[in-house]
């Protein structure tokens, strides 16, 4: 990340530094905050933010939010009760801040543990991460089979949360996380780390269904030899939503998958960055990501495949597809290959287009309106990228969204 | 055994090393002092009895240029270059200019009848009709000699050098230089602006085809110099030009800068087809010298339903920055890039191209092999946008690396970036190395492993190759054969 020339502090820039001045923080945190000060908040000038301008874009800075309290946690209780369960042990996190009285009894091999360990920040966004969350929750999931449902249940605010999650050797895990609550008032900072023990296999879905005026969102994993991971992603909220993936493996034959579906309208603008370092031989990768764009909504997909020398044998695929529904509606695709070892079959593929006419066309004749036509197309389209959720509740509960989303634009 | 020898001696002769035009053409010259300044823009301007008005276009590019800061963003690396150490004009002497091809310089003759350019105007040998190329030769800073012009000149296209264009043609030169890369686009074009020496100028009137195919040759010769030529096509309503430039370099230990800006305009149902086979000096086995090739070439499809085509076959230069781009502004017009970036040894290569859709139903088709070898990065770039306006934008890309090797690199970095609807883009991109299957089967058919190579690369490479001109295709074919083999394992 480079330095942007400009020592010019924005507005939001001199607000967080107000803010920060304020807590009382550990000196990590503090180390945090001067990384992010030398940073600053990033620009198109750096290139992973090319299309996301966030130094532009966050002209004002909400007010830290502050520990929950017992009104609130009770306010909470009563959301999640009518928040259908989507996964086995429901963990829940309020205002960023980890909520033991709102989740379930932890089954034995599972741990939660605060930690304040803070990795060294090397990014604008997790410096900030860093320097305002109070600690981490440390997630250890039993061997053997688990199923988790982690709930972000957010109110106004800025909120910071950060998660690292282990998946220990040879167990298989599905975790739903689910980010709910969230208003125009809502400024979100969230980061995951995730590791994958040997063997290990992990099904990960994250539902953006809130609408938060910026929903920031970390994730870095890091994958032993033959893991498994995979990740999908339904964003179908949220003002300015920009989602960061780094996903790599240090030892041979891991797997990975990522995939998504954004649903953009209005003037949301929603930004997916991967970076997916392949270190070791015999790796597979395989992207694969659909949004569908309309009114005068933006779409972001940027996806970097790196191959590092000795990475031989690696297997990556890398797909964007997205539809524009109105002339307004705008995406942007950045999908990169970096390859340093000769013996791999690495490519990518990115389409941008406007509904097929002629498919529209034979729906008409069909005797099917033009609205009710193009939603099934749009239907079809989703799915395709929903597929890739191996849970088929989770995959149920997604295709419904869809259909909501779908039904909330032809309204 | 004849046929394993052959192998052999080809192997031998087409190292890194074996750079075939390496050679120094011992001939007088006179260079402008060291070093880039105001007097060096003026002793430039006053050895080509420029007007008034360029110099001070010149001036104002160079003032320009000195608060500016070298690009950086390119996956390139080379040491810091010192503007002041450098030549930024070297000329073989003469007296005035040559009148006619008999008043050239011997020696320039045959240095260029050494690289397989005869400067003569032959007509019809032995009885069969070759297909005949007017050439423009640039040596170092100046144009030496441009042939066929009298026959083009009845078909009202106007090819010559630049200098002789500011002279015979100032109106047109006024009209249309930095109309397309204007003098503050970037680092290098503006320096090109401020020291260009020479290049070629074609004009091609209202719906004339251009009867033969033009090229201009380009030569650096004199040691520590940079070559900084100028091209400017203009194609007129509904003319048809196609154009193919070709450049090679001594070998020389020290590197050279190349920095040249090509402008080609399309205007109304106007054809530009633009060619190039770029072999300056790529450095030795250890990448010790070769050509820095820091090149900004656009062209503008002004006009309706003009086209404007890029080829290229990139060998050679130890640095290669290059983004041959177009402008789509006419409706309907059309935009289409071909490339074939070869590197080896310690070369790296940075190109790619920019398709600037802005008019309504504009297409373009992208198609681009990167092949990389020895220790070679080689980076495809590239840019498609589609601005709100240009509904019915239409493009293809389509980019494909093969790696040959375990040190080299291959990348890809596209930008792809739609601002309405009813535009399509499709995407593609793949990297892999030959495949053992086809090898193998290639194999068990009887050929040798180098053989098998070149039938798989060549077959890799075919849809860039079938956009050359006829006589060039053969020529880049025997080219991407000298610059891969010996790196085939």
């Amino acid at each position: 990340m480079s330095v942007h020339s400009l020592n010019v502090k924005t507005g939001a820039e001199a607000a967080l530094a107000q803010q920060f001045a304020a807590l009382s923080p550990s000196e990590p945190r503090r180390a945090a905050f001067a990384a992010f000060e030398r940073l600053g908040l990033p620009t198109r000038r750096d290139e992973a933010w090319h299309y996301t301008d966030l130094r532009a874009r966050l002209t004002e800075v909400a007010a830290l939010a502050p520990a929950p309290d017992a009104a609130r946690l009770e306010a909470a209780r009563a959301a999640l009760d009518v928040l259908p369960r989507l996964g086995g042990m429901r963990l829940v996190l309020v205002d960023g801040r980890w909520a033991p009285v709102l989740c379930d009894a932890p089954p034995s091999g599972l741990t939660v543990v605060p930690t304040p360990d803070a990795p060294e920040p090397d990014e604008a966004v997790v410096a900030l991460n860093i320097a305002f969350a109070e600690g981490a929750l440390r997630i250890g999931l039993p061997p053997g089979e688990s199923s988790v449902e982690i709930v972000h249940l957010d109110g106004p605010g800025a909120i910071f949360s950060r998660l690292e999650v282990f998946v220990p050797a040879r167990a298989r895990a599905t975790v739903v996380e689910r980010f709910e609550g969230a208003t125009g008032e809502t400024q979100r900072n969230a980061v995951t780390i995730l590791g994958l023990g040997e063997s290990a296999r992990c099904d990960w879905t994250t539902l953006i269904a809130d609408d938060a005026a910026l929903h920031l969102e970390t994730r870095r994993a890091r994958l032993a030899g033959e893991a498994a991971l995979n990740d999908f992603a339904l964003i179908s909220g949220g003002a300015l939503v920009r989602r960061q993936l780094d996903v790599g493996h240090q030892a041979a034959s891991a797997k990975i998958a990522l995939s998504g579906l954004s649903l953009l309208d209005g003037t949301r603008h929603a930004d997916t960055t991967l970076t997916l370092r392949h270190a070791a031989p015999l790796g597979q990768s395989r992207e694969y990501f659909r949004h569908i764009v309309a009114d005068a909504a933006s779409g972001v997909y940027q996806g970097k495949v790196i191959v590092s020398p000795g990475a031989q044998k690696t297997d990556g695929a890398m797909k964007s597809q997205a539809l524009l529904l109105s002339p307004t509606a705008q995406m942007n695709n950045k999908p990169e290959l970096e390859i340093f070892a000769d013996d791999v079959v690495c490519g990518h593929g990115a389409t941008v287009g406007a509904l097929d006419p002629q498919q529209i066309f034979y729906l008409l004749s069909r005797g099917i309106p033009q609205r009710e036509a193009e939603a099934m197309l749009l239907e079809a389209f989703g799915a395709e990228a929903i597929e890739r959720v191996a849970d088929e509740t989770v995959a149920d509960a997604l295709r419904e969204r869809l259909r909501a989303w779908l039904k909330g634009r032809a309204a | 055994m004849a046929a394993v020898q052959e192998t052999v001696d080809r192997v031998r002769a087409i190292d890194v090393d074996a750079y075939k035009y390496g050679f120094v053409t011992d001939i007088e010259s006179e260079r402008a002092p060291k070093g880039l300044s105001e007097d060096t823009v003026r002793y430039i301007s006053a050895k080509k009895g420029e007007p008034e008005w360029l110099l001070d276009w010149r001036l104002e590019a160079l003032r320009r240029w000195v608060t500016m800061t070298e690009p950086t963003w390119a996956r390139v690396e080379y040491p810091k270059i010192d503007y002041q150490d450098l030549y930024y004009y070297s000329a073989p002497k003469q007296g005035g200019g040559p009148k006619s091809l008999d008043e050239v310089d011997p020696e320039l003759l045959k240095t260029y009848a050494k690289l397989g350019i005869p400067l003569v105007e032959q007509e019809i040998l032995a009885g069969v009709e070759r297909p005949r190329v007017a050439v423009d030769a640039v040596f170092d800073s100046v144009s030496v000699a441009t042939t066929f012009k009298a026959e083009l000149a009845k078909a009202g296209v106007i090819f010559c050098s630049f200098s002789e264009a500011v002279r015979e043609h100032p109106e047109l030169v006024r009209k249309y230089l930095g109309s397309v890369v204007p003098p503050t686009d970037n680092f290098y074009a503006t320096l090109n602006s401020a020291v260009f020496s020479d290049g070629s100028f074609v004009y091609v009137p209202p719906g004339v085809r251009c009867p033969m195919e033009l090229s201009t040759y380009f030569r650096i010769n004199e040691k520590n110099t940079g070559q900084f030529e100028r091209t400017l096509i203009i194609a007129d309503k509904g003319a048809y030009v196609s154009y193919l430039e070709g450049c090679t370099a001594p070998k020389r230990d020290e590197n050279q800068l190349h920095a040249a800006v090509v402008e080609l305009i399309a205007l109304d149902d106007a054809e530009i087809k633009y060619s190039t086979v770029q072999n300056w000096y790529p450095g030795d086995a250890q990448g010790k010298g070769g050509v820095y090739n820091f090149v900004t070439k656009r062209g503008d499809c002004r006009g309706a339903r003009a086209k404007i085509s890029w080829t290229q076959v990139e060998t050679g230069s130890a640095i290669t920055w290059k983004y041959p781009s177009c402008i789509l502004r006419g409706e309907s017009s059309r935009g289409e890039f071909y490339s074939i970036a070869i590197s080896n040894g310690y070369q790296q290569v940075d190109s790619g191209t920019k398709m600037i859709h802005l008019g309504r139903n504009t297409s373009s088709r992208i198609i681009s092999k990167g092949i990389a070898a020895g220790r070679s990065q080689n980076t495809y770039r590239g840019q498609v946008s589609a601005h709100a306006k240009a509904t019915g934008a239409r493009n293809f890309t389509n980019c494909d690396s093969l790696l040959i090797g375990d040190q080299c690199g291959a990348h890809t970095v596209p930008y792809i970036e739609a601002k309405n609807a009813e535009t399509v883009f499709e995407h593609e991109a793949t990297t892999s190395k030959i495949s053992e299957d086809q090898l193998f089967y290639c194999l068990q058919r009887g050929l040798s492993g180098e053989e098998a190579t070149a039938l798989i690369v060549n077959g890799f490479v075919r849809d860039v190759l079938q956009q050359l001109p006829m006589e060039f295709a053969v020529e880049a074919q025997k080219l991407i054969a000298i610059s891969l083999e010996g790196s085939v394992g």
